[in-house]
């Protein structure tokens, strides 16, 4: 009775967030393009699926994805795993190295499998002319997020403050922007938004939050959040990195030929 | 007739409806892989809540099908054609209401979002950031997502100028970190992660598609645009301006 109850919450909750999305669309469509709604059921009965699937994946996410990051965090910090003979006293930054290998995992596989990558990684072969491979610049953003959860892990469990993590990425990509080819730009700063899926960022959420609460001395409300900008920042670093390195290649291979030309 | 045209629907709906279903599955199994690897081989322990673990996974899974089945049904083609059409013969004015609208529109239905602000209602209310009463993390939630969906909003507002304009996206860019890193000197502590996490957290499943065929839609009308280029780009503001609000709204809320 208590579940059918929060369950009616969360519906109507989720009526409400659907709300302003609707009234946009069918209010321009028909104030300002004067044209009649196309195949209203069918818009009726997909508002009907957004609203009882949104509540479903709430609930899901409660119960699920939200626990487990923190179950996960707290099971691969405990003294008793990380010392099972209980010598040490203190653990160091080092001794948390299944941590830093889950976010990589974590980070490498959800973003390998990500549908809009796929569709990103696609659009880059074409704007590149063929110099970038789909394949490579999907392994390419998720080695970047890789990287950019683990380090977000690393501040997390040394309790640094962010801003000089975000700082230093910062002027990293300001530098890679102004020697990476142009046209790899805009794609290389998208990459970084588009790999963030609903699935993911709850969960790597939660991984911070947990760790931030089970590793001594830290606290959520400082060190919990972060993972996310990290990996957000990271794949616009590895993809120009990319691009560059791929564009080198590429002229390299040009003067090698002019030069055989020659002789 | 009817039997007919009831197994016609059952021989298209149904491997319809496995296919999704499995297309669903698909983005949250590396998510298991990974996490039964853990437990398996290096913790050696079972997760507590197992069987709570599952449904609730089921649900995940379901929910996000049903959820995207439901935009595709109806929300997404119409929202694509309204954007194509206001890029191609609409006024400037609606144009760029249109752009705020969508945008503050797409991110207050988005879910991670959704998820993520409770969470950090949550937080906040256990270290004594805000009150610990239910109204209070309701109203700090609400603020939380309505301060990202603002920015977003002129996000991507500033995106279609820039596509309109044809100004050269990493000034934008660039102007944007150094506001970012100025903000956070005088930002409160703690909202600092939680605005940075919040441009990642906005960026997913209703914004993206919606946002892109406005960006797409109007470099194909504009003369020496490619769609391919230009188009890019609005994502990239949208996951940016939200740190600099949410910190703002930090100011306001924490002092």
């Amino acid at each position: 009775m208590l579940f059918l109850l929060d369950a009616g919450a969360v519906l109507l909750a989720t009526v409400r967030d659907i709300l302003p999305i609707l009234v946009l669309i069918v209010s321009f469509q028909l104030l300002i393009l004067r044209q009649p709604i196309p195949h209203l059921r069918r818009l009726v009965l997909g508002g009907v699926y957004v609203v009882v699937g949104l509540a479903m994946f709430l609930i899901g996410l409660e119960k699920a994805l939200f626990p487990v990051g923190k179950v996960m965090a707290m099971q691969l910090c405990d003294p008793a795993f990380l010392f099972p003979k209980g010598t040490a006293v203190q653990a160091g930054w080092a001794d948390y190295g299944w941590v830093y290998l889950f976010a990589a995992l974590i980070g490498f596989s959800t973003t390998l499998a990500e549908p809009s990558l796929l569709a990103v990684a696609l659009k880059a072969r074409e704007v590149s002319s063929g110099v970038i491979s789909p394949w490579g610049l999907r392994i390419t953003v998720a080695l970047g997020v890789a990287i950019g959860i683990t380090l977000g892990t690393f501040r997390i469990v040394t309790g640094t403050p962010l801003y000089i993590y975000i700082l230093a990425g910062y002027v990293v990509v300001v530098l890679q922007t102004f020697t990476t080819p142009k046209k790899m730009i805009p794609l290389a700063y998208d990459s970084g938004g588009v790999t963030s899926s609903t699935v993911t960022v709850p969960l790597v959420a939660a991984l911070g939050l947990g760790l931030s609460e089970a590793v001594p001395g830290r606290n959520p409300a400082l060190d919990g959040f972060g993972l996310i900008a990290f990996a957000v920042l990271f794949p616009i670093i590895t993809v120009m990195g990319y691009a560059q390195i791929a564009h080198w290649i590429v002229i390299l291979k040009i003067k090698k030929r002019s030069k055989g030309e020659d002789r | 007739m009817n039997g007919k045209t009831g197994r016609s629907l059952k021989r298209t709906i149904l491997p319809e409806i496995a296919t999704k279903l499995w297309m669903a599955f698909k983005d949250l199994l590396p998510i298991i892989l990974v996490i039964a690897f853990f437990q398996i081989l290096v913790l050696k322990q079972p997760l507590p809540d197992f069987l709570d673990v599952i449904v609730g996974g089921v649900f995940v899974v379901l929910g996000l099908m049903i959820f995207v089945q439901g935009l595709e049904m109806g929300l997404f083609p119409i929202g694509e054609t309204l954007a194509h059409e206001l890029a191609r013969k609409g006024s400037l004015f609606w144009l760029l209401i249109f752009a705020f609208l969508l945008g503050f529109s797409t991110t207050v239905a988005e879910p991670a979002l959704i998820a993520v602000s409770v969470e950090a209602a949550d937080i906040a209310a256990q270290g004594n950031l805000i009150g610990g009463s239910e109204a209070c993390m309701k109203r700090y939630a609400l603020g939380l997502r309505l301060s990202v969906a603002c920015s977003v909003g002129i996000a991507i507002l500033v995106g279609v100028l820039r596509i309109l304009r044809g100004w050269p996206i990493h000034y934008l860019i660039i102007g944007g970190y150094v506001l970012v890193m100025l903000v956070t000197l005088i930002a409160p502590e703690e909202i600092i992660g939680i605005a940075y996490d919040a441009g990642g957290v906005t960026t997913s499943t209703v914004t993206v598609p919606l946002v892109a065929a406005l960006g797409v839609g109007l470099a194909s009308i504009i003369k020496g645009r490619s769609p391919l280029l230009d188009g890019f780009g609005l994502i990239a503001l949208a996951s940016l301006f939200p740190i600099i609000f949410v910190m703002g709204y930090g100011m306001v809320v924490f002092n």
